[in-house]
């Protein structure tokens, strides 16, 4: 079964349907499916749940399927940058359930592994235990979490081959490697298609059978949150 | 006079030891890397997976793949290493971090830390500050001695009992304020100790400012 498709729009082919559960990958606007974010926007499928540790911005990234009211629930960690979220939350258009950025991982890998539950000292005593299962080991308190799942996972890789093998570049990895473990069906894009063997298998971060379809989507461009710099010339202060 | 941020940061930094794997928060704390002694060797980690992160890049030499969890680009040093999610939190929830230095809206006397919340007002979410607070073995709160309101008036930040939703209980070791440095027996029954305070502060100043219940020890 070949793997490759043309475009974003053919890689979503059959695979979108309202009130599915999409995993997005990124950290902030770093390593985002762009382009498959473009297409689900304009497939128009609505009444998402979207898992992704941001909700972009205003007009960039997810912020897109917010601006069209197609995302109904987000599971995020932080959701600050974007003020079309806070406007749609604060509305009741839009229900947030907010998972620290650390649990919110650990249950996408525990979800792709096959572990239906786990436990966590983070959120012990906070807003995040309440309803949850607390127990007790070695003395110390921890509170259970789910292993989390999707109907699909869009994933941005810096390279991968037609088998779906894939290595990520740099803080642009962050979510992408569980996520692509964990949907039903993950779909990838990456800046560099190669053949199979021009990847050495020691360096592949994804194995190729986490990922059912890949498109090659060349760098146009990509965005910078928060462009900071420092002067020529000064010690390498903040 | 009450420390200046940067006199707050360098302060801060006093608590870091060669060798160490330190968080450093948004605001103030990230301060703390202009400080860090000559010949002392820290590595900097950022939830959004990376270790050892550098200074901000020049002009023009932005990479939008390189930022920290604060969303800014950085560089790397000859130590970095790149990493998933789960890997750096991984890192944090498994007690491999030495020391997190972040901000607070509140900190109890107890040690119960709000910083993630304002009911009604400000419900952006709470990032990595949760699993940081409870993986990390050293916690440093690093933040102003009261608040400012929008009408003059200011409310302590050091409370009896945190009346925000908290982010972790029994949580935090050491708060510095523009004013001084407290530590604090989280797990034990010890309290709160004023420790230091900021030149030409007194202790009656800190008292008039303080909601929670504190001894002071000064050297």
């Amino acid at each position: 079964m070949k793997k490759v498709r043309t475009d974003a729009t053919e890689a979503l082919a059959g695979l979108l349907t309202d009130g599915m559960t999409v995993m997005a990958g990124g950290f902030g606007l770093c390593g985002i499916p762009d382009e498959l974010i473009d297409a689900i926007r304009a497939s128009g499928v609505k009444g998402l749940t979207v898992i992704s540790n941001n909700a972009g911005i205003d007009g960039v990234g997810l912020g897109k399927l917010l601006e069209t009211r197609q995302v109904a629930k987000m599971i995020s960690s932080y959701v600050g940058e974007n003020k079309e979220f806070a406007r749609q939350y604060l509305g009741g258009e839009l229900a947030i359930e907010f998972n620290p950025q650390g649990t919110l991982a650990e249950r996408i890998r525990a979800g792709g592994a096959g572990i239906p539950a786990f436990f966590t000292k983070t959120g012990v005593g906070t807003l995040i235990a309440e309803g949850k299962e607390v127990r007790e080991f070695d003395g110390e308190s921890y509170v259970m979490e789910r292993g989390l799942v999707a109907d699909l996972a869009i994933v941005h890789a810096w390279k991968g081959d037609t088998e779906g093998n894939l290595v990520y570049r740099k803080t642009a990895r962050n979510f992408n490697p569980m996520m692509a473990t964990a949907g039903k069906v993950t779909v990838a894009q990456v800046e560099h298609l190669v053949q199979p063997g021009e990847i050495d298998g020691d360096a592949i971060h994804t194995p190729g059978i986490f990922i059912k379809r890949i498109i090659h989507v060349p760098v146009r461009e990509k965005r910078i949150e928060q462009r900071t710099t420092r002067k020529r010339g000064e010690p390498a202060t903040v | 006079m009450a420390w200046t941020r940067e006199q707050m940061a360098e302060r801060a930094a006093k608590e870091l030891r060669d060798g160490f794997y330190v968080n450093l928060g948004i605001g103030i704390p990230t301060l703390v890397s202009n400080y860090i002694p000559d010949g002392m060797s820290v590595q900097l980690q950022s939830e959004n997976g990376m270790l050892g992160m550098g200074p901000f890049p020049y002009e023009g030499e932005e990479d939008p793949d390189l930022i920290n969890a604060g969303k800014q680009t950085i560089t790397e040093l000859p130590t970095t290493s790149y990493f998933s999610s789960s890997d750096s939190f991984g890192m944090v929830r498994g007690g491999h971090i030495n020391l997190s230095i972040l901000g607070a809206m509140q900190v109890a006397q107890n040690g119960d830390l709000a910083n993630w919340m304002i009911p009604g007002k400000m419900v952006k979410g709470m990032g990595g500050a949760m699993d940081l607070v409870a993986g990390v073995k050293r916690v440093v709160v690093v933040m102003e001695h009261v608040a400012r309101n929008k009408d003059g008036s200011e409310s302590p930040k050091l409370l009896t009992a945190c009346d925000l939703p908290l982010t972790g209980t029994h949580v935090v070791d050491m708060v510095i304020t523009d004013l001084g440095v407290f530590t604090i027996d989280k797990k034990g029954d010890g309290g709160m100790t004023l420790i230091e305070l900021a030149d030409g502060v007194t202790e009656d100043e800190v008292r008039a400012k303080t909601q929670a219940a504190f001894t002071a020890r000064l050297g």
